[in-house]
């Protein structure tokens, strides 16, 4: 008498054989998505580290092809305009996150708001640097370090709205209770009960925002342009490290080239270092 | 809204002087606290507006000289300032297309090796990684992709490919290009890695969701892990699956430096060569909008923003709208 699961045999075999098949090419995908990760920033690693020296930090960039010179003029100016656009960027962000969570959960403001925000969040950046160009440096007439912060600010605040909401929305909703029940109003509520304990996961939002823009090149292609020279002024066009890269990337010359590796590697050490903070500053929080 | 007011009592005359609590505040404060916040969100909300209508005004005078056929007209010449925007558009879509052929598989594996195979100690910091990757600024994807990635793919790929099949008619001159690995095709794959990070993280956090009822009682009919992922939690995740490669569509469209460094720069459209250098609408504006002369120029490249700007909102918006979707079903079933 032959077993019913003989006559099955074959079927057996054929699942088994494509479930194999599957699994097979899933582990080979989770391996190419890895091996770019690690292929980028070991070139990364190797090349930058080749271009940095003392003078990167203490050097304004040098003319076309020649000797020597560093980054200093685009690090600091990166670090103003980004500073600055985070400081702007952040409470307007916040304030509209609490708006979301707090106020207008279910109103139509909220709801199409929340919509809105989620499509800034993936707008292209290079859109942004256009319309900072049409209503500022078109007004204006110069590009100016100021132009840059406002289109680096358009891009902190959908950052910082969204993880400020979501963040708030962890918040039981026993805790606003018992702070009603004694008596706070409700700003009191949000500002010492629910934002205060929601502070690590604001926080992280804004670190989050910082590494997003600290890379950004596309807005400031035609807002903050470049500037050769050491400048504070923010009225002034004004040097930054993605722009100084992009220009120095593509230039024939193997002085500006070297300098180019070097700023990508400082940039996507402090990009993965503000990632990894904002991470573990969460996970501490949990 | 207002608890103890109501009761004629104000929180300082119940609480013991000795005792510190919240400091009361008035309904001013609060009506004032309130109506920051809305406005904050006004501010956001507003943003979308001002950016459309201010492109739209940029643009007008393309707008009115040239009209609809700027879409489909190849010419762009800024000395006898005619422009059309069709080898940009082609080169935006094509790119973009390219990068989901390859990015969309590899993500759904990466997804499927997270939540189905990979043992629990793996889990995180997998998933870790691959979120970094999509951390990395573009502008380092793109001087890779240029000065590493480009001549490796030239090498190996394009100059034995069109040394093979380099006199078949078709696929010869889809072949067919300076052979220094940069356009339409590096572009694309730089594109690809780029978003998988994106689509991989979406499609492991709408997988997560599938209830474990559903998987359990799969397996219990003797599935196996494939039939699984393929009959049951991608039917169930369907919408979201979906949500997730818009959003990564969204982002290929839209990217700038990734593309830039790649694609050639080249306004013309000779042939439809994988490897001839092209151009794309953030390239263009990149390369052209701050040298671009106030005018018809500057004017038909904010054009060609506001047409890049149209599309990804529509795709975003139904990305969003199927991850909403997605999220409302699931909570009819719990």
């Amino acid at each position: 008498m032959a077993r019913p699961a003989d006559y099955r045999l074959p079927l057996h075999r054929r699942r088994k054989l494509i479930n194999s098949i599957g699994l097979v090419l899933s582990l080979a995908a989770m391996a190419f998505g890895l091996v770019w990760l690690i292929w980028i920033l070991w070139d990364t690693l190797i090349l930058g580290v080749q271009g940095i020296n003392a003078a990167t930090f203490t050097e304004s960039t040098p003319p076309p092809n020649g000797e020597g010179g560093g980054l200093s003029n685009a690090i600091v100016g990166s670090l103003m305009m980004v500073l600055s656009a985070t400081a702007v960027g952040t409470p307007i962000g916040i304030l509209a996150g609490i708006y979301l969570a707090e106020y207008g959960q279910r109103t139509w403001l909220g709801n199409t708001t929340r919509f809105i925000n989620d499509i800034l969040l993936s707008a292209p950046s290079i859109v942004i640097g256009l319309f900072v160009y049409t209503i500022v440096v078109a007004t204006t007439k110069t590009y100016s370090g100021y132009a840059g912060v406002i289109a680096l600010t358009l891009i902190v605040i959908p950052v910082v709205v969204r993880t400020t909401e979501n963040m708030l929305q962890l918040i039981p909703n026993s805790l606003r209770e018992a702070a009603m029940a004694l008596g706070s109003s409700k700003r009191v509520m949000i500002m010492q009960v629910t934002l205060k304990a929601a502070t690590a996961g604001v926080v992280t939002g804004v670190l989050l925002a910082l590494a997003r823009i600290a890379g950004e090149t596309a807005p400031l292609l035609f807002t903050a342009l470049s500037n050769q020279f050491f400048s504070l002024d923010l009225s002034a066009p004004m040097a930054n490290l993605p722009v100084t890269i992009f220009k120095f990337a593509l230039s024939p010359f193997s002085n500006w080239q070297q300098m180019a590796w070097a700023g990508v590697f400082l940039i996507t050490i402090g990009v993965l270092a503000l990632n990894i903070a904002a991470r573990v500053l969460f996970r501490h929080k949990d | 809204m207002s608890t103890l007011a109501t009761t004629g009592l104000s929180s300082a005359d119940i609480r013991p002087a000795d005792v510190p609590a919240l400091r009361p505040s008035g309904r001013l404060g609060d009506a004032v606290f309130a109506n920051l916040t809305r406005l904050a969100a006004i501010v956001t909300l507003s943003l979308l507006v001002a950016i459309i209508v201010s492109l739209f005004i940029g643009a007008w005078p393309s707008i009115r000289h040239f009209g609809l056929p700027f879409l489909w007209t190849a010419e762009w010449d800024p000395v006898q300032e005619k422009f059309g925007g069709l080898v940009m558009i082609y080169g935006t879509v094509a790119t973009s297309i390219i990068a989901l052929l390859i990015a969309v598989p590899v993500s759904f594996g990466i997804a499927v090796f997270l939540t189905e195979l990979s043992p629990k100690w793996l889990k995180r910091p997998l998933g870790t990684a691959i979120e970094l990757l999509a951390a990395i600024p573009s502008i380092v994807y793109g001087m890779w992709g240029l000065l590493v990635f480009a001549p490796i793919l030239a090498q190996y790929v394009q100059q034995p490919l069109q040394a093979v099949f380099g006199g078949v008619p078709i696929i010869g001159s889809l072949l067919s290009g300076a052979p220094v690995g940069i356009g339409i095709l590096s572009a694309g794959i730089i594109l690809a890695i780029m978003i998988i990070p994106f689509i991989a993280a979406v499609m492991r956090d709408v997988f997560e969701v599938t209830p474990a009822l559903l998987k359990e009682s799969a397996y219990g009919l003797g599935s196996t892990t494939w039939e699984v992922v393929s009959r049951v939690v991608l039917p169930y995740t369907k919408a979201g699956v979906v949500g997730g490669i818009m959003l990564g569509l969204g982002r290929a469209l839209g990217e700038t430096m990734a593309v830039t460094f790649v694609i050639g720069n080249f306004n013309q459209l000779d042939t439809l060569s994988l490897f001839q250098a092209a151009n794309s609408i953030t390239s263009a504006l990149a390369n052209e909008f701050a040298e671009a002369t106030p005018g018809l120029h500057e004017a038909s490249l904010i054009y060609l923003g506001l047409v890049l700007f149209f599309i990804t909102l529509v795709v975003l918006s139904l990305s969003k709208l199927l991850l909403l979707q997605m999220r409302r079903s699931e909570g009819k079933e719990t």
